[in-house]
């Protein structure tokens, strides 16, 4: 915002200014730390000892140890979770890439060269995140049963390539949208087939696109918990999964329980922080740039 | 936006050199037809083989009584007073969050638009939240937050009445005498941040030079507000509460690891996983799916009406 413009009336002078950014900045940081503290709390406790963990008044300063950590990854108590860790990566890793080779594909038949009636086909895939998971559980139980895929991690796989493709599809359309038309067609003209213009044009340019929409999709894999628990058991339980049987655990555990907490959220907070921005590309669908 | 220009079909230059018109249509078709196929077999499928149970009696642990059943489970699931409870529970829960989370999100994206110190650290502080895995973040509202002996929003009060010489600090038991708010609070907690993000991204692709000229008219910060910023997110606000919504109606791990549905929490997919994991009454379970799904279409036509405003404006422009 420009300070040098002229301002014609007199009800904005410097020192009200300078005054009211320095109250936009004492809120923001209010705000930013009410929202962090719980997660804050959350990661310090996860380095208490359970003793000073279960304080009230909390007990900020007591010394940190690794304690929650080696409990949770089952140096002497409980089940190893990284058993479940490895499938919620395996999960998460493989719909991400299918959705990517389901989705940009369409993207591009649906932005690029559109097809006939292309928006209808939009509100279709969109149409489908409106179902309630829930109502498709039931049947999706019993097939799995049949076809003895319960408690296998490539049925996780399926269905959350399911979740996250009509999302995938709005988001990687507006990405192809953006990339000018006149550079497919002097490619064209140049003789690129089909393939070489993905390889050497469309993914390229796209990349940062390609990348929030994996991102996004990793995240909501990961995150996943109500098909896990009801479709997986011993073998294929992952992450958040392997997190309920904390869900009625008493106050002795309390660093344990954060412990886990930070543990299983790590993938998601490292590729979310590292990637802000891609993030809030994705978000939004592309729309903006 | 330069493709929604060339119309859908037309005849370029190069369509001399092609085959037929259909072969082209489906040669065009083709990218599209395996997610296209995909997304109608793995979801329209099921949907249908849940409408087929809904009408039959099905019982896993009595096989034997499997059979047709007409109307017979709607019944049931229309006469369920928990069924209709977890409706209106749902219905508060989704609009609540969504509403508050939007509002906040919009507060915040509204200080963060402006420019101060730190405030690269503050905007990665606000997405922490939303970056936390559900279940762990219920399961820290419950266990690290709203534990009446050692949780730290008690654990504030006793200090902060420790600081006035009182050492009887009030000290509730928030998931038993709220549980509903004590739901909410943590799902508003990790879903502000989205709304956030995508509110802020509006915020910073508005034309700035506009507003320094309605300034220089003689605009004031609340006028500017009003007739620039909030015209210009409209679209933004929309697909905020959309996506939001969406995810928010279908919310499991919260309820599940927060209040394990009890205490008048248990919303609709809940109350569904319960009827069908727990009771095994498989008819009833699909019959009350049905009625979600046949409620969803009903907000979903206005949510998709709305989007479809987003899609007419991105071609006009």
């Amino acid at each position: 915002m420009s300070t040098t413009l002229a301002r014609p009336r007199g009800h904005r002078d410097p020192f009200l200014r300078h005054h009211s950014k320095a109250v936009v900045g004492l809120a923001g940081w209010i705000v930013g730390l009410l929202f962090f503290a719980p997660f804050a709390w959350m990661v310090l406790t996860s380095f208490h000892s359970e003793a000073d963990a279960a304080t009230n008044p909390p007990s900020v300063a007591a010394h940190l140890t690794l304690h929650g950590y080696r409990e949770f990854f089952g140096a002497s108590t409980g089940a190893s979770p990284w058993p479940a860790l490895i499938n919620s990566a395996t999960a998460s890793v493989f719909s991400t890439l299918l959705v990517l080779a389901l989705s940009i594909p369409a993207a591009y038949a649906l932005s690029i060269k559109p097809v006939r009636k292309w928006s209808d086909v939009m509100f279709f895939f969109l149409s489908t995140k409106m179902l309630p998971v829930v109502a498709g559980l039931l049947p999706v139980y019993l097939a799995a049963q049949n076809l003895g895929m319960l408690d296998n991690i490539w049925l996780l796989v399926i269905l959350y390539t399911t979740m996250n493709l009509p999302i995938a599809v709005w988001m990687m359309r507006s990405f192809l949208a953006e990339i000018p038309v006149a550079i497919l067609e002097a490619a064209a003209i140049d003789g690129a087939g089909l393939p070489t213009v993905f390889r050497r044009i469309i993914i390229p340019m796209a990349a940062p696109g390609i990348a929030a929409t994996s991102l996004i999709c990793f995240i909501f894999s990961w995150n996943e918990m109500l098909f896990a628990q009801v479709l997986t058991g011993v073998q294929a339980s992952t992450g958040p999964v392997f997190l309920t049987s904390f869900v009625t655990s008493q106050g002795l555990f309390l660093a344990k329980v954060c412990a886990a907490a930070v543990a299983v959220s790590i993938p998601v907070l490292i590729a979310g922080f590292a990637a802000q921005d891609r993030l809030v590309q994705g978000l939004t669908m592309g729309a903006v740039k | 936006m330069q493709k929604a220009r060339r119309p859908a079909g037309s005849h370029t230059a190069a369509a001399s050199r092609q085959p037929s018109g259909r072969a082209r249509a489906w040669a065009r078709r083709a990218p599209m037809m395996p997610a296209l196929v995909y997304m109608v077999i793995v979801t329209q499928l099921p949907f249908v083989a849940t409408l087929v149970i809904s009408f039959m009696n099905w019982d896993a642990l009595r096989p034997e009584e499997r059979g047709w059943a007409g109307f017979t489970n709607y019944k049931l699931v229309f006469r369920d007073p928990d069924m209709r409870a977890s409706v209106i529970t749902t219905v508060w829960l989704t609009a609540g969050v969504v509403l508050l989370s939007l509002l906040l999100g919009l507060g915040v994206a509204l200080l963060l638009d402006h420019k101060f110190r730190g405030r690269g650290a503050v905007r990665t502080m606000m997405i922490a939240p939303f970056l936390v895995v559900p279940v762990a973040a219920a399961l820290l509202w419950k266990h690290a937050l709203y534990n009446p002996e050692y949780g730290l929003l008690n654990g504030a009060l006793t200090w902060i009445w420790s600081l006035f010489g009182s050492d009887n600090p009030p000290q509730p038991d928030w998931i038993s005498s709220s549980p509903l708010a004590a739901v909410a609070v943590s799902l508003i907690w990790q879903w502000t941040p989205f709304m956030m993000l995508i509110l802020l991204a509006g915020l910073q692709s508005r034309p700035l030079e506009i507003i320094e000229a309605a300034r220089v008219d003689g605009a004031n910060a609340f006028q500017i507000f009003r007739h620039l910023t909030l015209p210009h997110l409209r679209r933004y606000l929309e697909l905020a509460a959309l996506l939001g919504s969406v995810y928010i109606v279908q919310n499991f791990d919260a309820v599940f690891t927060i209040t394990s549905g009890g205490l008048g929490t248990a919303n609709l997919p809940y109350t569904i996983y319960q009827t069908f994991y727990q009771a095994h009454d498989y008819g009833r379970a699909s019959a009350a799916g049905v009625i979600v799904v046949l409620g969803t279409i009903v907000v979903a036509t206005f949510a998709l009406r709305t989007v479809s405003t987003l899609l007419r404006e991105e071609k006009t422009s």
